[in-house]
C-alpha cells in the first residue's frame, strides 16, 4: 500500500488500497468463479448498478466473451435502483440512470448484480426490489469488487473482489478510468456522505 | 427543487433535468410492472378548479405509477361551489396531510399564491392558472420535440437542450398559457420561437417575450421549421369578436391539407389538445403521420413523473423555480 496525494477529497489523506492490476486481477478471478458457478455462462445476465457498477459489469462481460465465447452484449445490462431506495426522502433528489435488459430478458435466468462497493447492504436490497419489476430470475448472486463490511441488513456477496476491513468513520472510494481517468481504490477519512462510491 | 410553477424561472440546469428524469419514466411505460416504488406513502392532492381531463388523468397516472396515493378534488361537487375560499380548502388540505397538491385554477397566479404563503407546506405544481401558465405541458412539448430532433441526428437525448430548433407556434396566444410557458422553456433550451396569430389575439407586450411574432401562416411554414404547434381556438375564453369568422380563421390560420405541403419531410405537428378538428387543425392534418399528438400525450406522463418525483424526494433546497 502506498500513501497517495488526496486529490478530490480535501482535509483527508487517501490510502490506495487496490492498484489497476490488482483491480483487473480480481475481475479475471470473478469472471472464472461466475464461469464454474453458471457451468459455463449458460443463461446469465449480469446487471451493473449504476453508475460504477455498470462500467464493472461491461469488464466482467468482455473476460466473460473471451473465456466462453458468448457475445458480451447478449449478457450485458443495467439495472438503476434510484427509485426503489430507502432513502429518498432524506437525501437530495438523485437523477435515476436508465436501466437496461439484454435481449432474452431475466426470466428464469442466472442474474449476477454487479456493484463496486458493498457497504450497509442498502442498495442491494434495492436492487432486488427492481429486479423483481423486471421479471422473476431464476437464480441472482451479487459480485463486488470491495466488501467493506459494516452490513445493516442481511445481505452477502457471492463473487468479492477484496474484503477490506474498514471503519465506519472512513470511506472507500472505486475509481475506474471509464468515468475517474484511472484504476484504483482508495480509503479516506470521511468527508463526504456515505455511498460516496454510489 | 420545491415547486414547480412557470417556466420563466426555470434553469436551463433544472430543465434538462426533468427532461433526463422523464427520459427514465418512460421506460416504465413500456415495462409489465408499470409501478415504481419511489412515492410510496406520500399524497398528492389534484385540486382542479377547472374542467380538464387529459392534464388531470396525466398526473394522476403519474401519481399512480410513482405509488403516490391520490385524492382528486374538483371544483363541481366541492364546498367550493358552496363558497369555500381558496385558503380555507388549503388549510383543508394541508389537515388531511397532502404532499403534494398539483392545481389548475381559472385565475393566473393561483399556484404561485399557494405556494408563497404559510397555508400550506406542501409542494406545489402549477397544472395551468388563467392565461398565465403551463409548465408541464410546456416540458412535454420539449422532450416530444428533443426526442425527434435526437432522432434524427443518431444520438441520445439525454443531456441536451433544443438548441438551433425552429418552432412555429399558430393560433389564439392570447389566451393561451400554453403559449407562454412554451415560449419561455424553448428559448431557455436554445430553440427559435415565431408565434403565428392574428393581431387581436396576441396579448399586449408581446414585443417583449423571447421570440419573433408574424402574422401570415404561409410565410412562416415556408421558413421550414422543425415543428409547427397549433394552439386550440378556446371559444370558452372568447368573450369578444376576436376575428371575422370560423371560417375565416381557419382559411387563414388553420393548418390545412395545402399547409401540410408547405413543410418539410421532418417536420412534425403538435397540439396541445383537445383539437378543433376543421378549425385550427384539419383531420388530414391530425392524422398525418407528422402528427405526434398522442405522443405528447405519452410523454406528459412521463414528464409529470418526473416533475412529482423532483419536488417530493430529497431534503427540501432554497430554489424556488
Amino acid at each position: 500500500m502506498s500513501n497517495t496525494p488526496a486529490d478530490t477529497a480535501p482535509f483527508s489523506a487517501a490510502r490506495e488500497v487496490l492498484t489497476a492490476a490488482e483491480i483487473d486481477r480480481a475481475l479475471t478471478r470473478i469472471a472464472h468463479e461466475i464461469v464454474e458457478t453458471t457451468k459455463g455462462g449458460r443463461d446469465l445476465v449480469l446487471l451493473g448498478i449504476p453508475s460504477r457498477g455498470v462500467h464493472l459489469a461491461a469488464r466482467l462481460a468482455t473476460k466473460l466473451e473471451a473465456i466462453t465465447g458468448i457475445p458480451a452484449r447478449d449478457m450485458l445490462g443495467s439495472l438503476d435502483v434510484t427509485l426503489y431506495r430507502d432513502d429518498l426522502r432524506h437525501s437530495a433528489a438523485r437523477t435515476p440512470a436508465p436501466t437496461v435488459v439484454p435481449p432474452a430478458g431475466v426470466d428464469d435466468m442466472t442474474v449476477v448484480l454487479v456493484d463496486d462497493v458493498l457497504f450497509s447492504g442498502r442498495t442491494i436490497r434495492a436492487a432486488l426490489d427492481a429486479l423483481n419489476d423486471l421479471g422473476r430470475p431464476g437464480i441472482v448472486r451479487l459480485a463486488v469488487l470491495v466488501d467493506r463490511g459494516h452490513r445493516e441488513l442481511p445481505i452477502r456477496a457471492d463473487h468479492v473482489g477484496k474484503n477490506l476491513p474498514t471503519s465506519k468513520h472512513e470511506s472507500v472510494r472505486v475509481e475506474l478510468s471509464e468515468s475517474d481517468g484511472a484504476d484504483r481504490v482508495l480509503i479516506t477519512d470521511r468527508t463526504e456522505p456515505r455511498g460516496s462510491a454510489l | 427543487m420545491r415547486h414547480l410553477l412557470d417556466t420563466v424561472h426555470l434553469s436551463r440546469e433544472d430543465a434538462i433535468r426533468i427532461l433526463d428524469v422523464a427520459e427514465t419514466m418512460s421506460d416504465v411505460s413500456g415495462r409489465e410492472v408499470k409501478k415504481l416504488p419511489a412515492l410510496r406513502g406520500r399524497t398528492v392532492v389534484n385540486l382542479f378548479f377547472e374542467d380538464s381531463t387529459r392534464t388531470r388523468i396525466s398526473f394522476e397516472a403519474a401519481a399512480k405509477r410513482l405509488s403516490a396515493d391520490v385524492i382528486n378534488f374538483s371544483a363541481k361537487g366541492s364546498s367550493v361551489s358552496k363558497g369555500e375560499s381558496l385558503k380555507d380548502t388549503a388549510q383543508t388540505l394541508q389537515a388531511i396531510g397532502a404532499d403534494a397538491v398539483v392545481i389548475r385554477h381559472p385565475a393566473s397566479g393561483a399556484a404561485q399564491r399557494l405556494a408563497r404563503t404559510d397555508w400550506i407546506d406542501a409542494a406545489i405544481v402549477n397544472a395551468g392558472d388563467g392565461t398565465h401558465a403551463h409548465p408541464t405541458q410546456a416540458l412535454l412539448d420539449a422532450l416530444t420535440l428533443r426526442r425527434e430532433l435526437a432522432a434524427r441526428a443518431g444520438v441520445e437525448p439525454t443531456g441536451r437542450g433544443l438548441d438551433g430548433a425552429r418552432v412555429v407556434i399558430v393560433g389564439d396566444v392570447l389566451h393561451s398559457r400554453v403559449a407562454r410557458s412554451d415560449v419561455w422553456l424553448m428559448h431557455t433550451l436554445g430553440a427559435r420561437v415565431t408565434l403565428v396569430a392574428p393581431p387581436t389575439l396576441l396579448p399586449v407586450g408581446i414585443e417583449t417575450w423571447p421570440c419573433d411574432v408574424e402574422y401570415d401562416l404561409d410565410n412562416a411554414l415556408a421558413t421550414g421549421p422543425d415543428a409547427v404547434m397549433m394552439l386550440r381556438v378556446q371559444a370558452e375564453r372568447m368573450h369578444g369578436a376576436f376575428f371575422p369568422s370560423v371560417a375565416e380563421y381557419s382559411r387563414r390560420w388553420g393548418l390545412n391539407e395545402a399547409r401540410l405541403g408547405l413543410l418539410t419531410p421532418e417536420a412534425i405537428i403538435m397540439h396541445p389538445g383537445p383539437m378543433n378538428r376543421g378549425l385550427e387543425i384539419s383531420a388530414a392534418a391530425a392524422d398525418s403521420p407528422r402528427s405526434r399528438v398522442l405522443a405528447q400525450v405519452a410523454n406528459g406522463v412521463a414528464v409529470r413523473m418526473a416533475v412529482l418525483y423532483l419536488v417530493l424526494s430529497g431534503a427540501p433546497s432554497t430554489e424556488g423555480a
